[in-house]
């Protein structure tokens, strides 16, 4: 009886350790340490710096943890969330209904107050693109308090590069402005033995940015917003445009060989090393470029133009922004921090160690020279975390897988379009039961 | 000694208590684990499985079944089933055949054996992710000045076989395959050790009761050490069920989330309605569905198994 008595107690001893040391007891808290959560393994040097020189100004310990790549992160922040364990600073990497859902179960804090205050003097320092993406208007569809729920840090464009010197291997003098001169350059590209575009379009999103730009520039926001509310079907001469965008890449042998199945670091890496002579990609690549081949003389251009009646649009806005926890006892001293990290200095701080653009428009001045081609497109910028609505995303995971089908040939643009169509009624029809 | 005295008298009830205590003292920390970590969660997605929920929201809505019915017609689901089916029929034939032979030469007194047994095992302690971008170096299709990056295409053409130059993982008909043999691959390894190991535990004295009958290496092969394997054999394959038709980092880091559906398998099919769509009540209908599907396999497996040795 002695040995089972033992044995329960080893038990119980063994189960209250488990318990208190998994942190089911009261901890300490430390109203002197902020917690940020981040992804960007390339500001990550940066950010510690910054951190470290904030520490020595206020005594306020910043503990800068990094969690790569964005996929786990955003696993991560989801999963913490649920279990009610999020750090004081974090940033949310997901679509803008994931960012509504955060606020409306009182993760992420309204700062609006403070963006406002002494005349919007906070506020007044960003591109107003750049905190669009944190802000939700009066009357949004998703439901949230109109307000100003995140700090942009940076601000980034998805454009088109080329590579100055194969196209002067090839005799184009100036980079293409429409789509068919976009064509002709392939063609004399490819005679002289030159692969044409690249893009990481084996990342859905990559996909989901180049076709939207052609569908606002063939038919308009307006058009597009009222696919996403059912009223113009996929099956649309102008959706059948955009998909025969794709058609058109592959039939005149435009993309360089498996686009399809590249992640946007390997399509980086496939410019970078003069294998393609255009890319579609975002202005970070400027530093991931810079590491990669340090003498790559490049360009930046707007995709070209499929039609000339409607500009071209492009995704952008906030690169990455920092929302702060609501239930964090240390809520106040954290958005002290993102006050100090989006000032002046420490944004061209960040612009010249990281080459991403800065978020506070009175930093740009101090930006290297390269980026102000992407700067100078902020205009055209759009991102569906701006937009009205997002499409269901069965829908649009139907309609860039069905890219993808295009782009190896195995389909359509006209079956892509039935397909897309016939799903999207069949979500019509579930909302409305 | 008396017929009674060795008749087993039965326990007094204070022992018997006693014992029980005892086992339940032993096994009880294995079972709050067991139940805390695996039977809570299990019951727990089976919950989520009937709710709509987007995995944020504090609320979800009760849907009762209509997550499995809509799953039941999910075509898409259907066809990762039969990719992972068809990369898992690749593992059970292809994979285990070779490390059956392999396991069966390194059995034999042979030279550095030893060294053997860790170059086939040095696969599957590599990371998939490495694994898979190995691979995707190794089966590149891009070409810079004419020539192939790829180290395959590179020395298909090295060879005079230019023909044989392929685009072999943005190809939908070559694609899968490739995911299978790299699958293989890295798989081979654990059924080698596994089966080597079986192979080291049959009495040497039945191969000698075999040679003396006058059976030559086949019959011996066949009617001594094939029948002694079977319960390894089992578990090898019930291991290679479960580990291929859960095969999912591979792909990702071979193929990304290109080749439209050609190369979705369950699991990235409930990663992609969990992280892109939002669909969390969906996704665990999908981890039921696929759970269970995954032990029937598996109960089948044994009672093949079970059959065969008979």
């Amino acid at each position: 009886m002695k040995k089972i008595l033992i044995g329960l107690g080893l038990c119980a001893a063994v189960g209250v350790f488990l318990l208190t040391s998994s942190g089911c007891g009261k901890r300490q808290e430390d109203l002197n340490t902020i917690t940020v959560w981040h992804w960007m393994t390339d500001r990550n040097k940066a950010l510690e710096e910054l951190a470290s020189k904030y520490e020595q100004q206020t005594g306020i310990k910043i503990k800068i943890d990094l969690f790569a790549p964005s996929e786990s992160y955003t696993q991560k922040v989801v999963s913490s969330a649920q279990s009610k364990v999020l750090p004081d600073i974090y940033g949310i990497l997901d679509k803008k209904e994931v960012f509504a859902a955060f606020i409306k179960s009182g993760f992420i804090a309204d700062i609006t107050a403070d963006f406002k205050a002494n005349n919007n003097e906070w506020e007044n320092q960003f591109f107003p693109k750049a905190l669009d993406v944190n802000r939700f208007t009066e009357g949004n569809v998703y439901g949230v308090k109109a307000g100003i729920y995140g700090v942009p840090l940076d601000v980034t464009t998805i454009e088109m590069l080329y590579n100055v010197k194969l196209l002067k291997k090839a005799g184009i003098k100036a980079p293409p402005q429409n789509f068919s001169e976009f064509l002709e350059a392939i063609h004399a590209l490819k005679r002289v033995g030159v692969s044409g575009l690249v893009s990481g379009w084996g990342e859905l999103w990559m996909i989901d940015s180049f076709a939207s730009n052609y569908a606002f520039n063939i038919m308009g926001e307006e058009k597009v917003m009222a696919t996403y509310r059912g009223e113009v079907p996929y099956t649309d001469p102008d959706w059948i445009k955009v998909l025969d965008v794709f058609k058109q890449l592959v039939d005149n042998g435009a993309l360089i060989e498996g686009v399809v199945t590249k992640p946007n670091k390997y399509a980086e890496q496939d410019f970078a090393l003069e294998r393609a002579a255009f890319a579609f990609n975002g202005s970070w690549c400027v530093n991931v470029y810079n590491d990669m081949n340090p003498n790559l003389e490049y360009g930046v251009m707007l995709p070209p133009l499929a039609n000339s009646n409607l500009p071209m649009k492009i995704w952008g806005g906030a690169g990455s922004s920092f929302v702060v926890n609501n239930t964090s006892p240390r809520k106040d001293k954290a958005i002290a921090f993102l006050k100090w990290l989006s000032a002046k200095d420490q944004q061209a701080y960040l612009a010249k160690a990281t080459k991403n653009l800065p978020a506070n428009r009175e930093a740009l001045a101090e930006i290297p020279e390269v980026l102000s081609a992407f700067a100078s497109s902020m205009d055209q910028v759009t991102h569906p975390t701006v937009w009205s609505l997002n499409e269901n995303p069965v829908v649009s995971e139907a309609f860039l897988k069905g890219i993808q089908s295009i782009l190896i040939g195995e389909k359509t643009p006209q079956q892509i379009a039935q397909n897309v169509q016939q799903v999207k009624q069949e979500q019509l029809a579930k909302k409305k039961k | 000694m008396s017929a009674e005295t060795l008749t087993a008298q039965p326990k007094p009830r204070a022992l018997v208590v006693k014992d029980n205590l005892k086992n339940l003292a032993f096994v009880l920390p294995a079972v709050i684990i067991f139940s805390v970590f695996y039977v809570y969660p299990f019951f727990e997605i089976f919950r989520l499985s009937l709710q709509s929920w987007d995995g944020i929201s504090p609320t979800s809505s009760w849907v009762g079944l209509a997550n499995f019915t809509e799953l039941m017609r999910d075509k898409i689901w259907w066809s990762s089933m039969w990719h992972a089916a068809y990369i898992t029929l690749i593992a059970l034939t292809f994979q285990n055949a070779l490390a059956f032979a392999l396991a069966l030469a390194c059995d034999r007194e042979i030279r550095m054996q030893r060294f053997y047994r860790v170059v086939f095992f040095l696969p599957p302690v590599l990371s998939e992710v490495v694994v898979g971008m190995i691979w995707q170096w190794i089966l590149n299709s891009d070409v810079q000045g004419g020539q192939p990056i790829g180290v395959l295409n590179y020395w298909l053409t090295q060879m005079g076989l230019p023909q044989l130059v392929h685009h072999w993982l943005s190809d939908p008909q070559t694609a899968l395959t490739c995911i299978a043999v790299v699958h293989c691959w890295k798989g081979f390894g654990w059924g080698f050790i596994m089966l080597l190991a079986g192979l080291q535990t049959i009495d040497h004295q039945l191969y000698e009761a075999a040679k003396v009958d006058g059976a030559n290496s086949w019959h011996t092969f066949r009617h001594v050490t094939l029948p002694m394997m079977v319960p390894v054999i089992s578990v090898v394959m019930i291991l290679t069920i479960l580990g291929s038709m859960q095969v999912f980092i591979l792909i990702k880091a071979m193929v990304s989330q290109g080749l439209g559906y050609h190369t979705e398998v369950p699991v990235t099919r409930i990663l992609l309605s969990m992280q892109e769509s939002g669909r969390f009540g969906y996704a665990c209908a999908m981890g039921v569905t696929f759970g269970v599907f995954l032990i029937g396999l598996s109960l089948a497996s044994k009672l093949l198994s079970g059959k065969t040795k008979q």
